[in-house]
């Protein structure tokens, strides 16, 4: 098989992806896992699948991106997740935009230009709250599967307010409100809504450009896109694979340098 | 002070402690003539002078050391007026700049852990707690602080000093003078100006007091006037980085800046920035730059992260990057206009309120893009210091505002200024990359 000329890959604290992209820059194979804690076995065992489809690697340049790019021996180079994320959705929709990401444990909005180019940027990676950890934390607490948080959320209209922004808090909230018989949906919801107005506040600091693009493991809960619609008042838009932009831009770096050598755009 | 002790203090700083440094200074200026001493690989050396400056401040914090031998002793805050001081001949100590000290020789963790531990918040600046951990455990990088006799904070760059000053008073038992500027939000108004003076005047027979001395009026008028050409000479030093190549970036600036910090009114300040604006012109007839290859030139926002100063600098000079100026190092020469060496009171006055910290945002605002224009800079990084909160408000918007209304690219970057537990190595070089990046480089 494979086709694949160029190859991505997106280390990140939670997921580890590998994108690989034909001539024309198009997705064609990847693979998505949980992070693992030694990084450079998974990335190993990774490029050892991905020699099974290809045959050899000699001549296919990798990008790294993600917080553990540094860790990934064998790139050609390395770009940041904000760089690779923008010319990743840019490629997908071929526009620009505000990108919000919201991740494990980062979130991030990123500013693109019609042309593609990152205009700005603000990241969180100092606080749990505002990443998806925060509602992986409440979710083991309300012993709701976390594929199903979004769909339990959305379920109900009466939502309660969680005062607490800050996770560890919010937890020992949520334990109350669960003691005083508070319906689960309602705190779930009221928990997505806290996780939405953080996220907005970030966007606010780049300021929307329309149209509102989402990315990261997040956008799998339907209850994310649709409060932030609520709260924005602007139409999201999402990728095909919301958790590859980062993936698939690296990829496409990695095409740039195949073609000729170009330098990050 | 005896006949004895006079001796011991000359026979310390004068002749012992003043011979070890020249010899220090000798050999690190023998280093830096053949080149050995130092190792990077992408920044140029800096500058030779800057062994002179290490003596100076060595010096300086020798007769610290001595001090109680010699000379009566004040503690005052960074904006604070010291020319009265000086002219009463008070060996003049800045606890800040001792922090400073303590954060690039990264002993805050120790020295402010033990403030922490004697229950002062992790909130308060670094700076506090880094002076209340060395008066606790007598800790410190540079021998030992003289004890005060006299203690003069000014307001004009936070209320944390208030506070702070407050300690020391009653832990010296000493007394404490305060000097109240009103803020500035647009426009500074007489009155506020004549309140600041009015203070300064009560202020002169409480150290006189002190000093068991009367104020020489034309030993001020002399101090003023050699802070006055200090201040004049740092500002021309920082216009020289309007050059490109960039002849020294605001990493050399931090280092070079203590003399106009706490030897603002001495001769040996005038001489030794005299002779560090010629070597600048040396740099810049020969085109030597910070870096090899110039591409970028940016502005810094806030303290420097004094603990991790040469990192950042290679970070970014790895990439062709430089910061060429900063509003910090800026505001100790943005005001030399105001001084005004034959009416010493009305001009201390006007340099106190007038503080950069004491002007309000849109301010701040205004002189970045002033400096952005003037230094032909690239983009923006803002430190956003945990520490420092008067200098860290404000800057999300100015951030924006750079970002929209200047199409300035700008990054807020979090740490603290003094306190290594506040910055993290990973996310910092995450946001540079990003930055760097979308800056084309
Ligand atoms: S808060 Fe800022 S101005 Fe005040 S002492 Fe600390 S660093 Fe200086």
């Amino acid at each position: 098989m494979s086709g694949i000329k160029a190859l991505g890959i997106d280390v990140g604290s939670t997921t580890v992806k590998i994108v690989g992209v034909d001539t024309e820059g198009k997705m064609c194979w990847h693979i998505l896992e949980q992070a693992e804690p030694r990084v450079e076995d998974q990335v190993e065992r990774f490029l050892d699948h991905t020699r099974q489809v290809v045959g050899t690697l000699d001549r296919i340049p990798l990008v790294a991106t993600g917080y553990g790019r540094g860790l990934v021996e064998q790139a050609t180079r390395s770009v940041t997740e904000i760089t690779c994320h923008a010319k990743g959705v840019y490629r997908e929709f071929g526009h620009g935009g505000t990108l919000v990401d919201i991740g494990g444990q980062d979130s991030k909005v990123i500013g693109i230009s019609p042309e593609g180019k990152v205009l700005d940027f603000v990241m969180n990676d100092k606080c749990a709250a505002g990443t998806g950890r925060f509602l992986e934390n409440t979710a083991s607490r309300l012993k709701v599967p976390l594929d199903r948080m979004g769909d339990e959320a959305l379920s109900v209209v009466e939502e309660v307010p969680i005062s607490s922004t800050c996770t560890v808090f919010a937890e020992s909230e949520v334990i109350s409100l669960i003691a005083h018989g508070v319906p689960v949906a309602s705190i779930l919801r009221g928990l997505h809504r806290s996780l939405i107005k953080r996220t907005v506040a970030m966007i606010r600091t780049v300021g929307i450009v329309p149209p509102l693009m989402l990315s990261g493991g997040v956008v799998l809960n339907p209850a994310i896109c649709r409060l932030l619609e609520e709260e924005t008042g602007e139409k999201v838009v999402l990728p095909r694979y919301p958790q590859l932009m980062g993936a698939h831009g690296a990829a496409l770096f990695a095409l740039e340098i195949l073609n000729d050598g170009s330098q990050v755009s | 002070m005896s006949v004895a002790d006079t001796l011991r203090y000359h026979w310390n700083v004068n002749l012992l402690g003043r011979a070890a440094l020249r010899w220090r200074r000798w050999q690190t200026e023998l280093l830096a003539k053949t080149g050995s001493g130092w190792r990077s690989e992408i920044l140029t050396p800096p500058l030779r002078i800057s062994a002179w400056t290490k003596e100076l401040v060595g010096r300086h914090y020798l007769q610290g050391n001595f001090a109680h031998l010699h000379d009566k002793v004040a503690w005052v805050t960074s904006g604070a007026p010291i020319e009265f001081l000086r002219a009463l001949d008070f060996y003049v100590l800045y606890p800040e700049n001792h922090g400073a000290i303590c954060g690039a020789a990264r002993v805050v963790v120790e020295i402010a852990s033990e403030a922490e531990n004697a229950g002062y918040s992790r909130d308060i600046c670094s700076y506090a707690r880094t002076d209340l951990g060395t008066l606790i455990s007598g800790k410190t990088p540079v021998g030992k602080l003289p004890k005060p006799d006299l203690l003069l904070a000014c307001t004009n760059i936070c209320q944390t000093v208030l506070h702070w000053y407050r300690v020391l008073a009653h832990h010296f038992e000493v007394p404490l003078i305060l000097i109240d500027t009103p803020f500035i939000y647009t426009q500074v108004s007489d009155h506020a100006l004549t309140f600041v003076k009015q203070q300064l005047e009560e202020a002169i027979p409480m150290a006189e007091k002190v000093a068991g001395k009367s104020l020489d009026q034309r030993k001020l008028k002399q101090i003023t006037r050699l802070s006055q050409m200090a201040t004049y000479l740092w500002l021309e030093l920082l216009e020289r980085c309007k050059h490109r190549p960039t002849p020294i970036s605001v990493f050399d600036q931090f280092t070079q800046m203590a003399p106009i910090v706490e030897m603002r009114g001495d001769a040996v300040t005038v001489d030794l920035y005299s002779a560090m604006l010629k070597e600048v012109n040396d740099r810049i007839a020969q085109g030597i730059g910070v870096v090899p290859n110039e591409k970028k030139r940016l502005l810094w926002d806030n303290l420097p992260i004094w603990y991790r100063m040469r990192y950042l600098a290679e970070f970014l000079g790895r990439h062709g990057i430089v910061i060429t100026a900063s509003t910090y190092t800026n505001a100790w020469g943005e005001l030399a206009d105001l001084i005004n060496p034959e009416q010493p009171l009305v001009s201390a006055s006007r340099t106190l309120i007038h503080t950069l910290l004491n002007r309000g945002a849109g301010d701040k605002l205004a002189t970045m893009r002033r400096m952005i224009d003037e230094y032909n800079l690239d983009g923006v990084i803002l430190h956003s210091d945990r520490s420092c909160k008067p200098y860290s408000i404000g800057q999300i918007d100015q951030r924006d505002r750079l970002i929209r209304e200047y199409g300035v690219p700008a990054l807020l970057l979090e740490a603290d200024h003094n306190d290594p537990r506040s910055f993290s190595e990973e996310q910092v070089a995450n946001r540079l990359d990003a930055f760097i990046e979308m800056l084309g480089v």
